[in-house]
């Protein structure tokens, strides 16, 4: 279900315009500090959205942290993306209580309106799809989760609604 | 006379069911018509199914406001503020006259969530109005020994909330045994059970109970140091700890000497998560504390011995903490009042799924699982029949309808093949396949699994290979058997409680719903018309209009019909997508 998060292609011209110096003070930070990689590739992931090579360059240059051992921690969780995402990423929760409640649907709508397949971002790099596993708010299932913001006891037309009024927001 | 009190619930999911509007709309009302009352925010008042939820306190006592719109708003502040007159029809909750909902409160004895909902999470004072960190200074002004806070905790009957079931004093016990310059007590909020959300509400609504039982614990055992590993999906739980983290450092409750107690120096912060489900194994998660991949570890020797940086560590969860201060206040003997003899206290239930009454609920270990869905849960959604219910998440199991008087605690629930895990509480009707739930856990376990352990990694594998055959009518005989077997050796041979407990859904479901796997396998049936491979589209010539939208929205042009004409499906077409099924206003598709 997860985002495809090894990227296949990637274009070392994308990768230039990354602007290593965000990284600066976190760096500053976490130098000496133990258990700190998680942390550096969220921060990192946090200015970015994503982990470009450029990044795991550096931390290795700067605080001798192995690629490999980066690199092992990023493809374990979930949370770290090897490749560019859209502006809004949709999750959509397939715990339990969602399933029980149709989650499918949900993933099946949105799926359609944005013409991606889950874990993909659509062409002008606005919405990502991405199912998660739970966003613990069973009592409002089935949910979708846009940003920070929660939407709740959705069918598939009511997901597809609140895309479309993104997309008019960003239009303007 | 005191001030009318206006206090609004945003926790997570009051949030996401608009409740933000609503306190935006009384606060701009009250400023608007410069009214007198105090506008609050609370957390989760536990009654998710009336959300957004507003309350009421003035001198007639409290009014809770359920499915509350910035329209209804508009109307309690004019008819209830101004005109002193509660509007009955949209009270869930009150002293004063009934409102049908009085079961859903009245067989809920809150200890854990006794502040969730009521008081103002971001602010300590609310906290210490309650009685908050009155634990910590009774410890402090009695001179109540480390030895005694742990023997209070063993009295209590205290097991571990987080789903083992460990006896928590005992768990302190052994953390306290190893002397060491570093100790780390560590709160588990890795909450990962898909439908389960009792830490976050928790996390959300008392943050500075579960610091106090945090504390407590380190005085207990000794530890000078703190993490709180939280998930990165609780972006609130984590801002709010931080928060009450900040406001207990100014106040002396933590830092060095907490609390006047001479050299007991304590600091907590929160460490996010990265999202793994494997993490919620404490080997696990002291492994991605210190930076490294998710993966359990071998035990002997136990985290109480080498933990966290090879150091004495204990790790408990959330709602565990959130129990310490209120047994330490009121007594080992007030709380082991509640509960079974060997499961004592109450425990903190998500009840969602098919039920009536969905949230968070606190009751007394000992309840039955039919009193949980039919009198406090309300029943079945749309007068549909129980089926299941799902406890304890994917290491869990389903508990059949029939078992419905099994008590809960947490020998009965092990007794049926489940467990109590974290307390997810997954309420199914007649309409969902229990093939398909096994194959919905099992697709995360199998994804969840840190890939140690070969059986856990594999073993899960090929059991959802089978699974999905079975959904797609490709089951063969002797199915049944093979996942049995694969699942007693996984269950054999893997290091943690993730591989140890992933075939319990498939393993529960065999023992009580056999006849629905043999459907599957041998009819090529779904009883519950859930899986959709093995189902016929058809349509019901009296209720189709000839409306065309399902002969438009065939991907494969199955679906043939004039306007205004009753259409067809051509079965050898048909790829039983279920889109014409889902487009249909008219309820014309059927399934057999």
């Amino acid at each position: 279900m997860r985002i495809n998060r090894i990227l296949q292609e990637k274009t070392r011209a994308e990768q230039s315009e990354i602007d290593l110096s965000l990284l600066d003070s976190v760096i500053e930070k976490s130098r000496g500090k133990k258990g700190n990689v998680i942390p550096l590739l969220q921060a990192a992931q946090a200015f970015y959205g994503y982990l470009p090579d450029v990044v795991f360059e550096r931390l290795e240059h700067e605080l001798g942290i192995s690629k490999s051992q980066m690199y092992g921690v990023a493809t374990f969780y979930s949370q770290f993306r090897l490749s560019p995402v859209g502006k809004h990423i949709i999750k959509v929760c397939h715990g339990t209580a969602c399933h029980v409640q149709n989650a499918t649907e949900l993933s099946e709508y949105l799926s359609e309106a944005l013409n991606v397949n889950d874990g993909e971002t659509t062409e002008d790099r606005m919405f990502t799809l991405e199912s998660v596993a739970c966003l613990g708010c069973c009592s409002l299932a089935p949910v979708i989760m846009i940003g920070d913001e929660v939407f709740g006891k959705l069918d598939g037309n009511a997901a597809v609604k609140i895309i479309n009024e993104i997309k008019l927001k960003e239009k303007q | 006379m005191s001030r009318t009190q206006v206090i609004v619930g945003l926790g997570s999911c009051g949030i996401a069911a608009g409740a933000s509007k609503v306190y935006n709309k009384l606060s701009a009302l009250k400023e608007a018509e410069n009214l007198d009352f105090i506008l609050k925010k609370t957390s989760c008042v536990g009654m998710c199914y009336k959300e957004p939820l507003v309350e009421v306190i003035d001198e007639n006592g409290s009014f809770l406001y359920g499915e509350i719109n910035e329209d209804k708003a508009v109307e309690i502040i004019q008819e209830h503020i101004i005109n002193q007159n509660p509007i009955k029809d949209y009270v869930v909750k009150s002293e004063m006259f009934g409102t049908g909902e009085e079961d859903f409160f009245d067989s809920q004895v809150k200890i854990a969530l006794r502040n969730c909902g009521v008081i103002e999470p971001e602010d300590i004072n609310d906290y210490l109005q309650k009685d908050g960190y009155a634990a910590l200074k009774k410890i402090a002004s009695e001179g109540v020994s480390r030895e005694q806070v742990i023997q209070i905790v063993k009295d209590s009957g205290l097991r571990g909330r987080g789903g083992g079931g460990f006896p928590t004093g005992m768990k302190w016990k052994f953390a306290y045994n190893y002397p060491s310059d570093e100790k780390y007590i560590i709160c588990n909020a890795d909450e990962g059970d898909p439908g389960a959300f009792m830490d976050r509400s928790l996390l959300e609504g008392d943050p500075h109970a579960v610091l106090e039982g945090m504390i407590i614990g380190a005085y207990a055992i000794g530890a000078n140091h703190g993490i709180i590993y939280c998930r990165a999906e609780y972006p609130l739980a984590i801002k709010r700890l931080n928060i009450a983290i900040k406001q207990a450092h100014e106040r002396g409750f933590l830092g060095k000497d907490v609390c006047g107690i001479n050299g007991f120096d304590i600091d907590i912060y929160v460490k996010e998560g990265a999202g793994a489900f494997v993490c919620g194994e404490e080997t696990a998660l002291m492994a991605s504390i210190e930076g490294h991949r998710g993966m359990p570890r071998k035990r002997p020797p136990f985290p109480a011995e080498a933990g966290l940086w090879r150091k004495p560590s204990n790790v408990n969860n959330v709602e565990t903490f959130a129990n310490i201060p209120w047994i330490i206040f009121h007594g080992a003997e007030e709380y082991s009042k509640y509960g079974t003899k060997n499961s004592g206290g109450t425990k903190v239930f998500a009840l969602t799924g098919k039920i009536n009454r969905g949230g968070l609920v606190e009751v007394p270990l000992g309840i039955t699982i039919n009193e949980i869905i039919f009198k406090l849960g309300g029943g079945i959604q749309k007068g549909k029949k129980f089926k299941a219910v799902q406890l304890g998440g994917p290491s869990g199991g389903c508990v059949p309808a029939y078992l419905g008087d099994t008590i809960i605690d947490y020998d009965s629930v092990r007794s049926t093949g489940a467990i109590m895990g974290s307390g997810g509480m997954v309420v199914m009707d007649e309409t969902t396949c229990m093939v398909d739930m096994a194959k919905f856990f099992l697709d995360f376990t199998a994804k969840e699994s840190c890939g140690k352990c070969t059986f856990c990694r594999i073993g899960t594998k090929r059991m959802l290979e089978i699974l999905t055959r079975i959904t797609e009518g490709e089951g063969k005989e002797g199915d049944i058997e093979k996942l049995e077997e694969l699942s007693h050796q996984i269950i054999d041979n893997s290091l943690c409680g993730l591989g140890q407990t992933a075939p319990n859904p498939v393993l529960t479901t065999i023992r009580y719903f056999r006849d629905e796997y043999e459907a599957h396998i041998r009819d090529k049936k779904c009883p519950a018309k859930k899986c959709r491979p093995l189902l016929t589209y058809t349509i019901d010539a009296e209720k189709c209009t000839g409306c065309t939208v399902c002969a438009k929205k065939c991907p494969t042009e199955a679906i043939t019909g004039e306007r205004k004409m009753v259409h067809l499906i051509n079965q050898d077409k048909c790829i039983k997508c279920g889109v014409c099924f889902s487009k249909c206003k008219f309820e014309a598709i059927s399934l057999t």
